[in-house]
């Protein structure tokens, strides 16, 4: 329970159909109210700050069933945020909401749970779980096309998904504020959380710098032939596709195209450069089927706000896919997931490399 | 569901006498106690036999009673106001255990950003202040030692006239906080040789909202609130009268029944603490079980976050508490079990259980009974962390 308005609507439906309900929070970063020295750089979350943790307390209270806090802060820094500064300093874009639910949610807060009795863990997520015929579990996309969290859970597996509840998942945005309305939950017209929970403005590259000091190491920013275009201040500043801040002037727009960290080189070219139409994914999870060794059609999701695109995608060994476009896909981005879906089922996804 | 309520320490229920005095004066008694005429006069009289009840309770005068809205001011005007009066004399030093509450450390903390040196003294596994480790500490400029006189995690009771002679010795003055031992065991402010103490009604069945702070005749403590000349000037503001009566009624009963009641509450938490070492391997006491106020015990359980321990025996209906609730209601490593030198881990997985009159063996039996399993599933679903 964030203390926003899907997770507490996603409680509150469950307490309401008699299910015995326990509202557990994640504390995630160190709180600045609890007397603990935390110096200005760390004072970070938009997500499940005090305030936050009281919304979800008052839920609770308002519902009539227990609510704790429980205090993550080291499993979320080790796992989470560690990786988010990893990913970044090896030239990579990482998807910590991902990273997220799968080793954290549904791992530590799923074991936390049913240490305490629980059988399942249900959260605010807009996404589906069910079970198909032969008992295998099934994720599908939200009710809510506009809202659909399915690519942020694509690493979640048989054992996970079997103990996850997505109780707003058939819901839309919209009918989840009805709900909190009519269930008279204080949090009903609460905005919606923006960003990473944990950077709230937006300033990725200087967190990465706080964090992994040695990752702030000029490079070279350079075209496909390799001629030194201008220098950067590290790689982490870059992801691929972006086009602003390269500080270089040309007669056509550049994006980054590649990025490699042990050079420290950013490689840059024109829009026509960044469509491809191939790529290879680590760390793959295959959920509606197991792993193919002949080519399936899928349509493939590159990034959240990515429009999927048809192909064809096979599995490699060591959890590893190859996945073939159609057509070029504009900026195919190391760090973050792809995701296969058949339609509004979860076929499968993994890690770009 | 039948509820088991073990955490004592953290707060108490009101004695129902407690509650009839106190909804008597809410009722009738609404005079100003500052007013001239016959309400004031009640209420004044109200206050004068409380100040009497409460100064009995710690052996003291009434007149050496000041009254405030608890124990975190009573240990703020102990401290602040005894620091401030001496500034001009030069002292600039202040110590305090590493073990205190944080209305001790923390008022220690603000008070060093204003210029004032600070020191902590460590305490052993025992959770014990040695005398020797203050005479170290001791300099010629400290001006006021802190040192509680029960910890309120794990209930080590501190040899208070030995490190207040210590103190004295070298020209300081000497606090303790009571909070945790006003009410449960015997207090002479005499034998103790202490210049202030702070007490706190709701940790013995009064009111929350009410405290007292006794300071040594004669001695000069500069006030925090300024304003009107209630309890002599050193704590401005109309006095919560239905608090402080329900805290003098609070102090009688405790005084009525304190050696009978020490004695039972010392027999179930010895036979809760060993039922527990018994009945839940890698188990064990936190800090000396030799001095301790008779309702305490600290248990740490290997392999188990107290964290977890705490929610799974709440949804049991038995509320303990780790001792270091912090204001979010998550629960952070104790400050105490890390003073004491256990690693962050012991510190994580330790539990107090603290007693109190409604208790029964029915209901420590009962705890002795769910512990076992509670503990087993926990740490049956305890992963190794992925990274250390």
């Amino acid at each position: 329970m964030s203390g926003g308005v899907d997770s507490s609507v996603a409680a509150a439906l469950l307490a309401e159909q008699g299910h015995d309900v326990i509202g557990l929070s994640m504390q995630l970063y160190p709180s600045t109210s609890s007397g603990q020295a935390t110096s200005a750089t760390e004072r970070f979350g938009t997500c499940c700050t005090l305030d936050d943790l009281n919304d979800a307390r008052r839920v609770a209270s308002k519902i009539g069933f227990p609510h704790y806090i429980v205090n993550f802060e080291r499993q979320f820094r080790d796992t989470v945020i560690s990786n988010f500064v990893q990913e970044y300093a090896s030239g990579r874009t990482p998807l910590p909401c991902a990273h997220c639910n799968s080793d954290l949610k549904f791992s530590t807060l799923l074991d936390r749970a049913r240490g305490l009795g629980a059988e399942q863990v249900a959260t605010g997520h807009y996404a589906r779980v069910e079970q198909a015929r032969g008992g295998r579990w099934l994720l599908k996309r939200s009710a809510d096309p506009d809202k659909d969290q399915s690519y942020f859970l694509f690493s979640l597996t048989q054992d996970q998904l079997a103990r996850a509840v997505f109780p707003v998942g058939g819901l839309t945005k919209p009918e989840v504020r009805e709900q909190a309305r009519r269930l008279g939950l204080v949090v009903a017209d609460k905005p919606d959380s923006q960003e990473i929970c944990f950077i709230p403005d937006g300033d990725y590259a200087s967190f990465v710098e706080r964090k992994e000091p040695a990752v702030a190491r000029a490079g070279a920013i350079v075209d496909r032939e390799g001629r030194e275009l201008g220098t950067h201040g590290g790689v982490h500043r870059f992801t691929v596709g972006q086009r602003k801040g390269l500080g270089i002037a040309s007669t056509i727009p550049l994006y980054v195209l590649r990025i490699d960290a042990d050079a420290g080189t950013v490689t840059v070219g024109s829009r026509n450069a960044l469509e491809q139409t191939r790529l290879t994914a680590s760390g793959v999870n295959w959920i509606s089927l197991d792993a193919p060794q002949s080519a399936v059609r899928v349509s493939a999701q590159i990034r959240h706000r990515h429009k999927p695109a048809a192909g064809s995608v096979i599995a490699l060994a060591d959890a590893r896919a190859e996945l073939i476009f159609d057509e070029g896909q504009p900026a195919i981005t190391p760090g973050q997931a792809v995701v296969f879906y058949e339609g509004d089922t979860v076929v499968g996804g993994g890690w770009i490399e | 569901m039948q509820r088991v309520y073990l955490d004592h320490n953290a707060t108490t229920p009101l004695l129902p006498a407690v509650i009839d005095r106190m909804m008597a004066v809410l009722r009738e008694e609404f005079g100003n106690p500052s007013s001239v005429h016959h309400f004031g006069q009640q209420a004044k009289a109200s206050l004068d036999e409380a100040r009497t009840d409460v100064a009995n309770l710690i052996g003291a005068e009434p007149s050496e009673v000041l009254f405030t809205s608890g124990g975190t001011e009573a240990d703020n005007i102990a401290i602040r106001g005894a620091a401030e009066a001496l500034e001009a004399t030069g002292k600039r030093h202040l110590i305090a255990s590493a073990i205190e509450h944080e209305a001790v450390l923390n008022t220690l903390k603000a008070l060093a950003k204003r210029g004032w040196r600070t020191t902590l003294l460590p305490v052993g596994q025992s959770g014990i202040v040695s005398v020797d480790t203050l005479r170290n500490a001791l300099t010629d400029d400290t001006a006021v030692v802190s040192v509680m006189h029960a910890n309120n995690e794990i209930g080590t009771i501190q040899p208070i006239a030995e490190l207040a002679r210590a103190a004295h010795e070298r020209g300081a003055l000497f606090h303790t906080d009571a909070v945790q031992s006003a009410g449960k065991i015997p207090i002479g402010v005499k034998t103790l040789g202490v210049d202030m103490l702070s007490m706190s009604a709701h940790k013995f069945y009064g009111p929350k909202g009410v405290g007292a702070l006794w300071i040594r005749r004669g001695l000069r403590v500069l006030p925090l609130l300024t304003g009107g000349r209630q309890e002599r000037s050193r704590r401005a503001g109309t006095e919560n009268v239905p608090g402080i009566v329900g805290m003098g009624v609070a102090a009688r009963m405790a005084i009525a029944k304190m050696a009978e009641e020490g004695r039972r509450l010392a027999a179930l938490r010895d036979r809760l603490e060993a039922g527990i070492l018994r009945g839940v391997p890698g188990t064990a006491v936190n800090g000396s079980t030799e001095a301790r106020v008779p309702n305490t015990t600290n248990i740490s359980f290997d392999r188990v976050e107290a964290e977890s321990l705490l929610i799974a025996l709440d949804l049991e209906g038995v509320a303990v508490s780790t001792g270091s609730a912090c204001s979010s209601g998550t629960l952070e490593p104790s400050h105490v079990l890390k003073a004491m030198g256990f690693n962050a881990h012991r510190a994580q997985n330790s539990i107090r259980f603290s007693l109190g009159a409604a208790n029964t063996e029915a209901e420590v039996d009962r705890v002795i009974a769910v512990l076992p399993g509670i503990v087993e599933k926990l740490r049956s679903l305890t992963r190794a962390p992925a990274r250390a």
